[in-house]
């Protein structure tokens, strides 16, 4: 049976060129469905619009 | 004069400086011990005994000529394998990177610590391109834990943490992303700096996550640390994220008072999650530095998904053609996290950096009310080789996702750590030593300190 982010990791592997084996696909999913849920943790935070981000950081 | 394995780099230094012993001498110690015991510790990748001879008769040459040695004269040392060291390739450890051709030129640190008399004796065991927290290496197998064979050293400066906690070298660098350098210090027992972000050079070292490395020092006494850093202090043009600021000596400040120190301890995340043994060892260090205050510093769980995230998608836009070309080449588990990674969308990315910059203003805050903060280096003392899942107050946690969990928060924005080994029974276990931007200086006294108490020093290795 398909997973909900079997079509997105299918889409995403096609626009990158990347290619995921499926032997790989239940690692890789676990691995994005950790991924996404931090990331909702840090998406569900409010800043301010005049956040500016950090990419390098300086001390 | 008798070489003893955990003569200090400062004891070496001063003896080999005084005429008392030649630089030779340690040289050829380091490198029997290393055969010796390597086979069991696995901490090493390349042994560089050709050129670490070479360089240790040159140093004999200078002293018998009367020409100044530097303030690591003789001191053997070794390196992660993602330092760039002249004539190997490097593997970062991958075995992709092995094709690469072997590097034409020192990274910038080891030229440093050469610049100052030591001697660089091979290259270090590692997780593959860094991306690990448990010292492992599918291509290489496992680096191993001086005090338990059968336990990990942690990652992913693995080889670093096991080569100094067998004491086979006296001094090693390493580097540390989300905790590579403070997580095997504490399973090995040793002491280790992660420096501010840009504070030490990282030229002509193979990359991770640009925007969180850092390179730095382990070793078994705060002076040898203290020493290794000071002399790889400095700008360099060749890293675009190293500082302008001038040479800032921690190593003549380690002695000074530290009874105007305010000391507090770091509440809320960093005290979740932990077992008994991280609990006892934070407790000693307060109670040691008459600490009592704890202070909550807000929103450190998402401060830690925010480096998560950041990680897994800069590394994998550093390696996607890698994954691209040679998928079957990488460690899987290594694969799989990266191609998950490059999945992520962007706009998530961008939220994190700008969190990011939300929790430096918020540990700004704290900064000003405190000169220090304590939290565990980990949440437990070194588990077992290839341990899956650990057992917390009945809850099942996975071991890789959870290792880092208080090493993540405080790198994410930079800020300088000392990693002090607590010897506790039968393992030891490490604790942050934390302080404000560019205060490496007041991390190191602190520990300093902590090590003159009796309260932190790196054991004998037990395993070996």
């Amino acid at each position: 049976m398909a997973e909900p982010l079997d079509d997105y990791i299918d889409a995403v592997s096609k626009a990158l060129a990347l290619p995921v084996e499926e032997a790989w696909r239940p690692a890789v999913r676990a691995n994005l469905e950790v991924s996404l849920r931090l990331a909702r943790l840090v998406d569900e935070f409010a800043l301010p619009d005049e956040t500016e981000p950090a990419p390098v950081f300086t001390a | 004069m008798t070489i003893k394995p955990e003569m200090t780099a400062s004891d070496i230094a001063s003896a080999v400086a005084g005429g008392r012993m030649s630089a030779i001498d340690p040289t050829e110690a380091a490198l029997a011990r290393i055969k010796r015991h390597d086979t069991t510790l696995n901490s090493f990748t390349d042994v560089t005994a050709e050129r670490a001879r070479a360089r240790a008769l040159a140093i004999d040459a200078d002293i018998a000529a009367g020409k100044k040695v530097g303030p690591l004269a003789g001191v053997p040392f070794a390196v992660k394998s993602l330092f760039d060291v002249a004539g190997l390739s490097t593997r970062a450890g991958s075995k992709i990177n092995r094709d690469l051709a072997p590097a034409k030129r020192d990274a910038t640190l080891i030229e440093r610590m050469e610049a100052a008399g030591a001697v660089l004796v091979g290259a270090l065991n590692m997780g593959e391109y860094a991306y690990d927290f448990t010292g492992e290496n599918v291509h290489d197998g496992p680096s191993r834990n001086p005090h338990d064979t059968t336990r990990m050293t942690g990652g992913s400066s693995g080889g670093s943490g096991s080569a100094v906690g067998g004491a086979l070298v006296p001094l090693a660098l390493g580097s540390d992303t989300n905790g590579s350098i403070r997580v095997p210090a504490s399973f090995c027992g040793i002491f280790g700096l992660k420096p501010t972000y840009g504070r030490l050079s990282r030229a002509r070292s193979f990359p991770f996550v640009a925007s969180l490395d850092h390179l730095g020092p382990f070793a078994r006494s705060v002076t040898d640390l203290a020493l290794a850093y000071d002399v790889m202090q400095g700008p360099d043009a060749d890293d675009g994220a190293c500082t302008t600021r001038g040479v800032e000596p921690a190593a003549p400040l380690l002695g000074e008072s530290i009874a105007g120190l305010r000391v507090a301890i770091a509440g809320g995340h960093f005290q979740k999650n932990v077992f008994p043994e991280a609990v006892e060892a934070v407790s000693r260090v307060a109670k040691a530095l008459g600490a009592t205050r704890v202070i909550d510093v807000p929103e450190a769980s998402r401060a830690r998904a925010a480096a998560y995230v950041i990680t897994t998608t800069e590394g994998a836009s550093l390696h996607l053609d890698r994954l691209r070309r040679r998928p079957n080449d990488f460690d899987p588990a290594v694969r799989d996290r990266l191609i998950a990674g490059a999945m992520v969308p962007a706009p998530l990315v961008d939220r994190a950096q700008k969190f990011r910059r939300w929790y430096r203003a918020q540990l700004a805050e704290i900064f000003r009310s405190v000169d220090v903060l304590l939290a565990p280096a980990t949440p437990c003392t070194a588990p077992k080789l290839g341990q899956v899942n650990f057992n917390l107050d009945g809850v099942e946690l996975p071991v890789r996702a959870n290792i880092g969990i208080h090493t993540q928060p405080i790198s994410f924005i930079g800020l300088p750590v000392v990693a002090v080994p607590v010897p506790l029974e039968p393992l030891p276990i490490g604790v942050q030593i934390i302080a404000a931007p560019w205060r490496e200086d007041v991390a190191l006294r602190v520990a300093y300190a902590l090590e003159q108490m009796g309260v932190a020093s790196a054991p004998s290795p037990k395993g070996i």
